[in-house]
């Protein structure tokens, strides 16, 4: 019986890791000093090679800062005390329809974008706390408040 | 009675919070920025900024959008590049290394890749080796001779089979994903059911 209900965890843990490479919407490549990922309450932190999902939210401390390559070929990177949230993220690789909405809540991001963008000038979007940018392509930055003395 | 007394100075400290006497917390300045950048062969995209109701639209290299502690979205000029790069010193620096992409051609009726491309190898693996954590998408192509769903089949298998020779040369199968655009992409356009063997093609992407 004990040993039924440890392949029946096997499997679980196993399944959740085939739906979490299944989910992958984009990769870290850089870290740079203190950066951490937010998911689903809890706070991990980022590594080179870590893949990240649809509401992940990555936060950098003073002295970090952190790129990642999305599945369309998006690249998104943030310098210091940023905090850029992955609100939605769908690709499809055949068409390239789909659908790239970030939020930059603080600090700085910079950002080429990718197919998405380049398939559909609705695509992309980028949010801070007053400002939605419509992405037509290709290379821009942000910067979101507070006021530099 | 002692907790009468209490609740009664609980409404009234709340009545004192609210009087007009106490100041309202001025509502948090902002300082918002955008600035569209050139790409690197000089070409510039365009993006559109909206703000409570307003639009702008930027479209020339380093044309900037602000929302300042005014709170009202306004036109920035065109900002000086040293200025960007200083600003955003941090955040150019930590941009992964752009996608880099190779175009693989087979042998007419053949799993063999022609001469040409298979000059190309030794430069995907170069390029594998440059990027972290690498990730390799095989894109397939076809011509327009067929019909879309067939051709979407077509693309994905001939995806699929350049990944399984890409795993033969080395590169470990997880890092490889395979894709089909079918005829959604041609390099040369033409019209339906046109045999066009350049458009018979797989891209690999490194990222």
């Amino acid at each position: 019986m004990r040993q039924g209900w440890t392949i029946v965890l096997a499997l679980a843990v196993l399944g959740v890791a085939a739906v979490e490479a299944a989910d992958e919407v984009g990769r870290v490549k850089i870290v740079r000093g203190s950066v951490t990922v937010q998911r689903a309450g809890a706070e991990v932190a980022a590594t080179v090679g870590m893949p990240l999902q649809q509401g992940d939210v990555i936060v950098t401390g003073r002295d970090g800062s952190a790129g990642v390559t999305f599945n369309d070929d998006s690249l998104l990177s943030v310098g210091p005390d940023s905090v850029l949230a992955i609100d939605h993220f769908v690709f499809d690789s055949t068409t390239h329809a789909g659908r790239f909405e970030t939020s930059l809540r603080r600090g700085t991001l910079s950002a080429v974008s990718g197919k998405l963008a380049k398939q559909s000038p609705d695509a992309m979007k980028v949010r801070t706390p007053s400002i939605i940018l419509g992405v037509r392509g290709t290379e821009f930055v942000v910067r979101a408040g507070p006021v530099v003395p | 009675m002692g907790r009468a007394l209490a609740i009664l100075a609980l409404i009234a400290a709340a009545g004192c919070a609210r009087s007009p006497l106490v100041q309202a917390p001025a509502p948090p300045a902002r300082d918002e920025l955008v600035v569209l950048l050139p790409g690197p062969d000089g070409s510039t995209g365009a993006l559109s900024v909206t703000h409570e109701g307003h639009q702008q639209t930027l479209d020339a290299p380093y044309a900037a959008a602000r929302v300042a502690r005014q709170g009202q979205l306004e036109d920035a000029g065109r900002l000086a590049p040293e200025q960007i790069r200083r600003s955003f010193e941090q955040a150019l620096a930590a941009q992964p290394l752009r996608p880099a992409t190779f175009l693989l051609y087979f042998l007419e009726n053949s799993d063999e890749f022609t001469p040409e491309s298979k000059l190309e190898i030794p430069k995907i693996f170069a390029e594998i080796a440059a990027h972290p954590s690498p990730q390799i998408v095989v894109v397939g192509h076809t011509d327009r001779v067929g019909t879309v769903p067939y051709n979407d089949a077509l693309s994905l298998r001939r995806a699929e089979r350049v990944q399984a020779q890409l795993v033969q040369l080395g590169i470990p199968a997880a890092q490889i994903q395979a894709a089909g655009r079918g005829e959604r992409a041609p390099l040369v356009p033409t019209e339906d059911e046109v045999a066009e063997p350049r458009n018979r093609r797989v891209e690999i992407t490194v990222r």
